[in-house]
């Protein structure tokens, strides 16, 4: 077991007392809808609720490829601009080459961009 | 601090092995995103305050909404008794197996693993690690788009031959 360092830094309580509000907030809410919310149970009462509507059929439908494709897009853009986040930050010390390097990057991506464009992938029928 | 480790490491492999054991797969996904907030504060001990954000952002967010997409097309919903393939069984065992070891020798010849700078707490916050990502580690930076582009190029050619 290799030995490993540890020494986070101090400044995270704040962090992680926000966390602990969050889910205190949650779990508060929980307990007081277990606690002073009306409990009645019956066939009609444990149906799923569709608008009014009666269910039809099954939600597990299996749907089209296109919103898996516009979701991998999207991941794969989002880890670009987090990406971009520790450049604009530094944008000052790293100058004119930083530029050029992120240029580069963006590049990559825009024709990458063009590429999708080009083929179609965001059409909707 | 120690006890923290080994508490977070319990929490992180308890529940790797719920996303493997669980019969439901959207249980399988909501296990491997408590794993994925256990690695993330595995992070922050390790000073890695930027990289910890961005793995709960990135894998916990966006990457677990794509599993349950790829859950939903596959329309597991109609039980069929799946064969159990042993040959697949044991292709999984033994490529997994590889991989274990590849990474238990990788850990044991690394020898003692130390923090880079143990007294810094600040070096994973997001100005040190952008020095370092656009100076030192520019390359693999670089190269790290092209490997975007194929991901694009290989997700659209792939949905494309669907719709076709």
């Amino acid at each position: 077991m290799p030995s490993i360092q540890l020494q986070p830094d101090l400044n995270y309580i704040a962090v992680l007392l926000q966390i602990g509000i969050a889910l205190a907030f949650v779990l508060f809410t929980y307990a007081v809808i277990a606690v002073a919310g009306p409990k009645l149970k019956g066939k009609n009462k444990d149906e799923n609720f569709e608008c009014g509507i009666e269910a039809q059929g099954n939600a597990r439908v299996p749907y089209s490829i296109k919103y898996f494709l516009v979701a991998i897009l999207f991941v794969l853009f989002d880890v670009e601009v987090i990406f971009l986040y520790p450049w604009a930050v530094n944008f000052k010390q790293l100058g004119w080459i930083g530029l050029v390097e992120m240029t580069l990057f963006v590049g990559f991506f825009l024709f990458g961009f063009y590429y999708i464009v080009h083929r179609g992938a965001l059409k909707w029928e | 601090m120690e006890i923290l480790f080994y508490l977070l490491a319990i929490v992180a492999i308890a529940s790797a092995l719920g996303v493997v054991l669980s019969k439901n797969p959207v249980y399988s996904v909501l296990s491997l995103i408590c794993t994925f907030f256990a690695i993330a504060a595995q992070y922050i001990l390790l000073n890695a305050q930027f990289l910890a954000a961005v793995h709960i952002i990135v894998y916990a967010g966006a990457i677990m909404v794509l599993f349950l997409f790829v859950i939903m097309l596959l329309n597991l919903n109609i039980l069929v008794e799946t064969q159990r393939f042993t040959t697949a069984r044991l292709t999984a065992a033994f490529t997994g197996g590889l991989l274990c070891l590849v990474l238990i020798a990788a850990l044991r010849s690394a020898g003692d693993i130390k923090a880079a700078n143990p007294a810094n707490a600040k070096i994973g916050l997001i100005e040190n690690l952008g020095m370092t990502l656009f100076n030192q580690y520019l390359l693999p930076f670089e190269v790290s788009s092209l490997l975007f582009l194929a991901a694009m190029v290989g997700a659209v050619v792939l949905a494309k031959k669907e719709i076709a």
